[in-house]
């Protein structure tokens, strides 16, 4: 036998379950709990950077809405910078941003949305930027491993083409499950951002 | 420029796959394409920080955190253990998370219709930060086994749920924590949805009479796995890569 190597298993995954709210998002399930319930502010007020809005909906593979799904989001702030102690210029990040947030749909509709501030390039593996991106990790009854995958913006056509993760993805077409739509609402820019778990259409998700 | 660490990869073979047709909710909801592996950037090892301003001490005291007449009903029980990595180490500072039904089964939840009751003075969620060691506590009551549509009969085995940040967006994870001795794991869908049985066990708390007080309350010890970091001890790229 060879020497060990020591190393421990990462815990398995198990679904978040339909009762997910009570955890997370208290408030949603129907009481109030905590002084203060996390991740309703991803940007904070001090935050630069263009102030938009991001809504969708998670369909299953019927075409149903998903109606019980959590969403949590991370994203750099408009000059790339995450706050985090890991990347070098955190300390630049407007207090109160924490590039970090989550949400909820609807128990009715399946429709879910969060405001926080367009996100700059950040630097990739390798050192080419990548195009500006949210991360999102889905959570749902039914889900038995969080689903990570990535929002890109339709109005950064240039960048996206250039994006080293959405030209890792072979079948061209699909690229377009990653990007956003834009339209105004109010005058203030709302991207459109649909998710399919399953079937035609079908969200590219990535394994991080 | 130097290039940031990266965790180790996910077994995708230990984890549950996205559909498995037993736990009947799976199948609509699970891709049938293959993920796009990438490798860790910025986006992934970076994640979310917490502070005790985020939280309050009392609210990983699931036992007096909603009451409002008295302690909830139930069994009394510290649910403790350590966050670590794949390597061994302490995860510290990190944020855990847990949600479970009450004693009778039940959620508070304006979803869950069981006819068990609603305790009035249980919540049942409950939060708190990792020490320096990754180690968490939490009080709580035992909560009961709870009956769920998927075959006519299904009932879940007692478990709580819990949610683990890590330090990078990419260790994210949401687990079960079951309890030793109850018959129903081996029964459940949800359990059996992950193919090891090695990784099952590992989702099972021992009694642990040693962190039990006398005459107060019960003990079960569960540590948390997350994701081990690579050390870059030589990186080298092949060129045009
Ligand atoms: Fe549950």
């Amino acid at each position: 036998m060879p020497q060990a190597l020591h190393e421990l298993k990462e815990t398995a995954s198990q679904t978040a379950g339909p009762y997910v709210h009570i955890g997370l998002a208290p408030g949603a399930a129907g009481f109030d709990i905590y002084r203060n319930e996390l991740g309703h502010d991803i940007a904070g007020p001090h935050a630069v950077g263009e102030r938009i809005r991001i809504e969708g909906v998670v369909l299953d593979g019927t075409g149903a809405p998903v109606k019980d799904v959590l969403i949590e989001i991370w994203q750099a702030d408009a000059n790339g910078i995450h706050a985090h102690p890991g990347d070098p210029r955190s300390g630049e990040v407007a207090p109160g941003f924490r590039g970090w947030g989550r949400v909820i749909t609807d128990f009715d509709t399946g429709l879910w949305g969060f405001d926080t501030v367009k996100p700059g390039p950040v630097a990739g593996r390798d050192g080419r930027l990548m195009a500006p991106h949210i991360s999102l990790w889905i959570v749902a009854r039914g889900i038995n491993i969080g689903l990570s995958t990535r929002l890109y913006f339709f109005d950064e056509a240039a960048a996206n083409a250039a994006d080293p993760v959405l030209g890792l993805i072979e079948q061209v077409h699909r690229r377009q499950t990653l990007i956003a739509s834009l339209s105004l609402r109010d005058g203030k820019p709302l991207y459109r951002f649909d998710i399919r778990l399953q079937g035609d259409g079908e969200t590219v998700f990535l394994d991080i | 420029m130097t290039k940031p660490a990266a965790f180790f990869q996910r077994d995708r073979t230990w984890h549950p796959p996205a559909l498995t047709p037993d736990y009947k909710t799976s199948v609509a909801r699970s891709p049938r394409l293959a993920l796009l592996s990438i490798e860790n950037s910025a986006s992934e090892l970076t994640g979310p920080v917490f502070g005790h301003g985020d939280i309050d001490p009392g609210d990983a005291d699931l036992i007096r955190n909603y009451a409002h007449t008295g302690d909830p009903v139930g069994e009394r029980i510290i649910v403790h253990g350590r966050v670590l990595d794949e390597s061994g180490r302490p995860v510290p500072g990190t944020l855990v998370e847990i949600w479970q039904a009450n004693a009778g089964g039940r959620y508070r939840h304006r979803k869950d219709a069981y006819l068990a009751p609603i305790d009035p003075n249980f919540g049942g969620c409950g939060r708190t930060l990792t020490d320096a060691a990754g180690g968490y506590a939490f009080r709580t009551i035992k909560p009961g086994a709870y009956p769920w549509r998927n075959w006519v009969n299904n009932w879940r085995p007692a478990h709580i749920h819990i949610s683990v940040f890590g330090s990078g967006f990419a260790q994210r994870l949401i687990t079960q924590m079951y309890f030793e001795g109850d018959p129903l794991i081996q029964r459940c869908p949800i359990v059996r949805s992950i193919p090891d049985p090695r990784a099952i066990e590992q989702l099972i708390a021992p009694l642990d009479m040693n962190a039990a007080v006398p005459f107060d309350c019960l003990a079960y010890k569960f540590d948390i796995i997350l994701r081990g970091t690579r050390s870059t001890l030589f990186e080298n790229r092949l060129e045009g890569n």
